[in-house]
């Protein structure tokens, strides 16, 4: 796939207009349909279709930066307390990549508690209450694998397909290959919370794509998005008698110069004034019913941040936008892990679980891939920083073995998929790496992901690099 | 295991299979060999080393040494990849396994000895099909071709137009007019400094009846020190220039400026490009180098430097140079590279084996800070430095801090020796690592061995980090060393620093570099020297394998590469796509050149001429070709509808530092300032605040920094500034050899929005009603802003615009107030001078 040439397209759209004139009518519009392109083709971020019909139309993928720990939350490990105290087999502590434990670091045991769910009985800790009650919409995978073990290259494999930096991110990757279905907002945004990630705004670059499919970033204070609102003091009818003057004088330009360009750029300035009135109504969450408020807990002040995100995620997903990353920090608990773990879950599992449910009840869940995880996960063995205090201690990065869920558009719910050996250290039963689970993704939406390509520095790049295998288990 | 299978064996009736006769290489082997294994394993594509149709080849083994141990099957490679369960090891990759027959076959084979008769076709070599690194058209010599004759030679003003309209007769299409004079200075302005013209340049050279007047501008803008700035830029780009670490904190560099500024003061010297190669490469490495010569090699402190806590130095390091090399490759090689880091490149001949013999150049060579006195700067510190360390010596000696240094220095090498018995220790160990550069070397080094700069960096970093020293028992060495440190602070703070600059130093003595198998740095394969692609003309013979031996083959008569690579980058910058589109890759999967011979021409004068970048660039501007109106031809929308053959100009729009610099042009803002550290415009609260953990800060510049240009903007690789994004700015983690120029929404509210437009939009309306008669204000406004004066009907929607909206904004104090402090009666000309600041043609270079 390439990125549409606009003058090649015209010229091909001429040419199946002279051919569709010999052969009659009929044709052209089936020819353009088939290219997935649409009569305003020229916009790149027209919607275009994929290469099979997808479930998913839209996805959110709800980043809990820093590596959650699995084993304190999706998979259980009893073993862990019999083994507590004790130092890893030496055959499993020679495969570790440590960032700051070593090999010797004693087995730490879980105090969660973890209970089945629902009809299919999936088990989560106590402190995911909410989204366990979501447990038979759920795919919970237990056996995720990566290659990296710090966070940044970490997170750069997990939306780019690579741990080298500069590849175009996973939401980039979908907006390029499906455009855009919203007619007046960006068709990737980025929800933050918490404080900033490590991977900061290379998690949402375009990479080497043009920037029309960089994420955009709706923002938590100020303008929603950067730039919106006029200049203060500046009416909207002096911004529209402003654009009517330029759009006037860029008439008069294209009619001398004859490029097309010019006319992007009125439409360009056209879709941004329709922005700057559709973006704070997205954000103004003044109409939603009090049940609705109380659903996601946007009027509790430990959830309000998360629960304000999860409702614009939705929000957004009725608007038409594409793709919404929600990048939470952080999940990197090498110290206090019982108590900062349950301090993230405290902030963000209702807000979660009501996010599903509300996309359920609206009918939306189908045509929407939620998916849920970190970078990679963390040690069953104890890192320890402050040898004074116990509960101080924590867990380190483990790229091995970790867990991540996914509901919604094209994925099976109520099912575990892939398991753990009995310290959670390694995966024994169908392992997902993370580009596997990049072509899943772009599978539900649609594609085959050795397809979505596009050719740079003399190669076609893809998300998933030169791997990746479709689960196939985990699809609806 | 084998007892089954040697049943099975039995059951297949082959008596060769039962191990005592041993299979026939010709009938047996080389078929299946020829079936699953020499698709990826040939003379062509050697995966891993390895080949499979060549007998010594096959026998001589692969990156990672032998696969065929004749007469020990179990000790063969091949025979364990074959064999094995685990996916992505087990071979071939592709298709089914080998079944256990075909495994027989093989392991029979070995056990006897593996047998291979030379090849009886071999002993004629046959006509082999010519091969890319001899038939590419990229990998060919340089030859200057003869000048192409031409009909309409009335149009030709240099060598280039024989080119051009050679090809454009061919095709019979006529060349487009000369652009008018306004169109000319603007474009020839914007292209070579970066900023539009001011309307006494543009009155100027519309009274310059002289016949060469616009030659004469040439001469004026290439003086220019903007015109330096605006080359640079360019070869930002090209370095992938930052001023941050690029990963997770994403510390700033203070000193990364440095580089750029030698590259500012190259461009404005018209350094040669041999030399300006082989001073950033390799810089360190000239006998008696300058301090400039060593500036200079920041080129390769651009890559990125991960300082999270834990990480595994190998591995950043190795990330490092995979980094450089590939920077190189694109920078004066055009080569992708980066494909061969992982398997031989797929499309281009270059091998595996290769890429780590270019690694390895970069791999000898390691980051080092150096004193960089700026002008002035010595003196001082010269003077005051003897009284400084005297003070700073009490101080240490007051507190003792000599001794509580020695101490933790003797527990950090324990614990470097002894991981994991002390955690606290262990973490402080973990955490310096990536923070300090060269940590461990320089703790191992020892106070005694280290040099007075390394002495400095690891006195200031124990000072501030003093580790878990415990505090029961060292309570009060912490607090002391809280109040050495403050006093420390102070003390510095009275005293004149010396500012520093990011270099590379060789390693003595250089250490082993060995090929990464599938790029894994943990998977060491065969040892490599550097070298350099034997596609490409070798090294010389006795020359020293480092970096200076690269630098100067790089530049050296023999290579086809780098002057081609060059001269279509310089040619870029004046057409927005070069004469090979695919700048980044002359590969054979990039586009091949629409002017082949011009192309060469060019790369041949340029090497003539001394290199002269200058040259070149008046050589294009001064063509007829550059000259020519840029409006669409709907006679070649068909024919060439993207304008290759050049028988237009192409309208371009600016590159997102040029869009600030031209707004802040325009409304008189701007501040000229050439060089100098980088800056922080305003910018909206939350967009550093993505970075990791709230760590990057960006305290906004007051003053004149404010109003820098765009080039100078401090670029803060994981939270870039907005507006460079927006406008397609390369994220800078890797060489980027051409930008993209994309139009969106996003940039249309940058535009209007952003307080530094609307500022400029501001500034732009005092200036016109300050300095022009009302009557003279519009024709001002567009000399300002688009360097021509407007058009009857430009004027008269100018007018009723002013008249109508002012008429408005009459009834609408407060606004006006806003719109236009200083003079709210003519509020008015705010909002005419944002729309002219948002009319695509201000942001595009006719």
């Amino acid at each position: 796939m390439q990125e549409p040439d606009l003058t090649a397209l015209r010229n091909r759209r001429r040419f199946l207009k002279e051919v569709a004139c010999g052969i009659g009518m009929m044709g052209l519009a089936d020819l353009l349909a088939a290219e997935g392109r649409t009569a305003d083709s020229a916009n790149p971020l027209a919607p275009k279709k994929p290469h099979f019909p997808g479930k998913a139309k839209h996805v959110i993928f709800m980043f809990m930066e820093g590596a959650p720990s699995q084993m304190d939350l999706f998979d259980p490990k009893p073993a862990l307390q019999k083994y507590a105290g004790q130092p890893l087999p030496e055959s499993l502590a020679s495969q570790l990549r440590l960032a700051f434990t070593k090999k010797d670091a004693k087995i730490l045991p879980s105090p969660r508690v973890f209970r089945p769910h629902g009809q299919s009985g999936i088990e989560f800790s106590d402190f995911l209450p909410h989204i366990a009650s979501c447990a038979d919409d759920i795919c919970l995978v237990r056996s995720m694998q990566t290659d990296a073990f710090n966070h940044h290259p970490g997170q750069a494999l997990l939306f780019t397909g690579s741990i080298q930096l500069g590849r175009p991110t996973m939401g980039a990757w979908v907006l390029y290959g499906l455009g855009s279905e919203s007619k007046n907002l960006p068709g990737f945004v980025v929800l933050s919370s918490g404080v900033g990630t490590s991977g900061g705004a290379s998690n949402f670059s375009c990479g080497f794509l043009p920037s029309h499919y960089q994420g955009t970033l709706l923002r938590n204070t100020g303008d929603p998005i950067l730039y919106l609102s006029n200049p203060p003091g500046v009416s909207p009818e002096t911004q529209r008698e402003t654009l009517d003057l330029a759009g006037d004088l860029n008439r008069e330009h294209l009619a001398e110069t004859g490029d097309e360009e010019i006319a992007s750029r009125i439409a360009n300035y056209e879709l941004a004034w329709r922005m700057q009135s559709a973006a704070p109504e997205l954000a103004d969450l003044s109409s939603e019913p009090q049940h609705i408020r109380e659903m996601y807990g946007l009027d509790d002040p430990v959830t309000r941040q998360f629960a304000t995100n999860c409702i614009l995620a939705r929000r957004l997903v009725e608007r038409g936008v594409r793709f919404i990353l929600m990048m939470d920090a952080s999940w990197d608990q090498h110290t206090y892990l019982n108590r900062d773990l349950q301090k993230n879950c405290n902030r963000t599992d209702k807000p979660t679980a009501a996010l599903i449910k509300d996309l359920k009840q609206r009918g939306l869940l189908d045509s929407t891939l939620v998916v849920w995880g970190g970078e990679f996960g963390r040690t069953p063995i104890v890192e320890i920083r402050n040898t004074a205090s116990q509960e101080s201690y924590g867990r380190d990065h483990h790229p091995l073995a970790y867990s991540m869920w996914l509901a919604g558009g094209g994925i099976r719910g109520g099912q575990v998929i892939g398991k753990t050996d009995e310290l959670g250290f390694s995966v024994v039963e169908d392992p997902v790496h993370v580009h596997d689970l990049q072509a899943t993704i772009l599978h539900c939406l649609g594609f085959d992901h050795t397809r979505l390509t596009y050719r740079h520095m003399g190669r076609d790049f893809r998300l998933t690099d030169v791997h990746g295998q479709v689960v196939q288990k985990m699809l609806a | 295991m084998r007892g089954v299978a040697g049943l099975y064996l039995l059951c297949t009736s082959s008596l060769v299979l039962l191990g005592q006769t041993a299979p026939d290489f010709r009938r047996d082997v080389e078929p299946l060999l020829a079936k699953r294994c020499t698709p990826c394993h040939n003379a062509n594509l050697s995966q891993n080393g390895v080949r499979f149709d060549d007998r010594e080849a096959a026998l001589a083994g692969g990156y990672s040494g032998p696969v065929i141990v004749p007469g020990k099957p179990e000790e063969s490679k091949i025979i364990q990849r074959v064999t094995s369960t685990k996916n992505g090891f087990r071979m071939p990759p592709a298709g089914p396994p080998l079944t256990p027959a075909e495994i027989a076959v093989l392991r029979a084979w070995i056990q006897n000895g593996a047998e291979w008769p030379q090849d009886p076709k071999k002993q004629q070599p046959s006509a082999e099909p010519a091969t890319p690194a001899q038939t590419h058209w990229s990998f060919r010599p340089v030859v200057r071709p003869p000048l192409p004759n031409v009909t309409l030679r009335s149009w030709v003003r240099n060598p280039i137009d024989r080119f051009v309209l050679a090809r454009l007769e061919r095709e019979g299409i006529a060349p487009s007019p000369e652009a008018s004079k306004t169109v000319l200075l603007r474009r020839l302005t914007l292209d070579l400094t970066g900023l539009p013209p001011t309307p006494e340049e543009v009155q100027a050279f519309l009274s310059d009846s002289r016949p060469d007047a616009y030659e004469q501008a040439v001469e004026r803008l290439l003086a220019s020190p903007h015109y330096a700035e605006q080359r640079a830029r360019a070869w930002l780009d090209v370095a992938r220039y930052g001023d941050s670490d690029g990963l997770e904190k994403d510390l700033v560099r203070p000193w990364a400026w440095r580089w750029r500024q030698w590259v500012i003061e190259a461009f404005h010297r018209d350094m040669p490009f041999d030399q300006f190669t082989i001073e950033q490469l390799a810089g360190d490495l000239l006998p008696g180098a300058t301090l400039e010569q060593r500036i200079a090699t920041g080129f390769h402190r651009n890559s990125l430097t991960n300082r999270e806590g834990g990480t595994d130095p190998d591995e950043s390091r190795f990330e490092q140079l995979v980094n450089r090399t590939n920077t190189t490759a694109t920078a004066w090689l055009g080569l992708t590279a980066g494909c061969a880091q992982c398997h031989d490149h797929k499309y281009d001949p270059l091998k595996q084996k290769e890429y780590y013999q270019l690694f390895a150049f970069f791999h000898r060579s390691e980051e080092a800070n150096i004193d960089a006195p700026l002008p002035g700067e010595y003196g001082p510190w010269m003077r005051r430095r003897p009284e400084y360390l005297e003070k700073r010596a009490a101080l240490i000696r007051e507190f003792d801090v000599e001794a509580l240094q020695e101490e933790w220095e003797e527990k950090i090498r324990w614990t470097m020796d002894n991981p994991g018995k002390d955690p606290d220790w262990d973490f402080a160990v973990s955490n310096s690592r990536p923070m300090l550069d060269r940590f461990e070397y320089l703790l191992r080094k020892g106070k005694k061995n280290r040099t007075e700069k390394e002495n400095e960096a690891v006195f200031y970093w124990f000072v501030r980090n003093p580790g878990p020293l415990k505090p029961d028992r060292d309570i009060d060495k912490i607090r002391c060393l809280a109040e050495f440190r403050r006093r420390l602070e102070k003390l510095d703070a009275e005293y004149p620093r010396l500012s520093e600059a990011m270099t590379m130093i060789e390693l003595d003595p250089p250490p082993q570099t060995y090929i990464a198998l599938k790029g894994d740095f943990r998977a060491r394969g065969l040892p490599v020297e550097p070298d350099v692609p034997a596609f490409l003309p070798p090294l010389p013979k006795d020359a020293p394998r480092n970096r200076l031996t690269l630098a100067r083959w790089l530049v050296s008569r023999e290579n086809p590469l780098t002057p081609r690579v060059v001269v279509n980058r310089i040619w870029q910058e004046f057409f927005g796509t070069g004469l090979v589109k695919t700048s980044e890759d002359f590969g054979t999967q990039g586009e091949p050149p629409s002017h082949p011979e011009l192309l060469d021409w060019l790369a041949s004068e340029f090497r003539e001429q001394g290199w002269s970048v200058k040259h070149i660039v008046r050589l294009i501007v001064t063509s007829s070709t550059y000259r020519q109106s840029s409006h669409v031809r709907r006679d070649l929308k068909d024919k060439d509808p993207e304008n290759r053959l050049l028988a237009r100009q192409n309208r371009l729009r600016l590159q997102a530092e040029n869009i600030r610099d031209a707004a802040l042009a325009a409304s008189g803002l701007l501040n000229t300032q050439v060089g100098g550290p980088s800056v922080r415009p305003p910018q909206p609260k939350g967009v550093a605040e993505l970075g990791y953990a709230n760590s990057v800060k960006w305290v906004e510049d007051e003053g004149p920094a404010r109003y820098r240009r765009g080039m100078y903007i401090l670029y803060q690789r994981t939270a870039p500034y907005p507006m460079l994004v927006n406008f397609d700015a390369p994220d800078s983690f890797t060489s980027c050899a051409r930008r993209r120029r994309s139009n969106s929404p996003l940039q249309a509210l940058n535009l209007l929005n952003d307080p530094v437009f609307f500022e400029a939009a501001q500034a732009l309306a005092m200036r016109v009603i300050r300095e022009a008669k009302p009557e003279e204000r519009i024709d001002r406004a567009f000399l300002l802003t688009l360097g021509r004066l407007p058009t009857g009907r430009e004027r008269e929607r100018m007018e009723r615009f002013l008249q109508e909206h002012g008429a408005k904004l009459a009834g609408r104090a407060g606004e006006a107030a806003s719109l236009l402090p200083l003079a709210p009666e003519h509020a008015a000309w705010t909002s005419a001078a944002r729309a002219l600041m948002n009319l695509e043609e201000f942001i595009t270079r006719e």
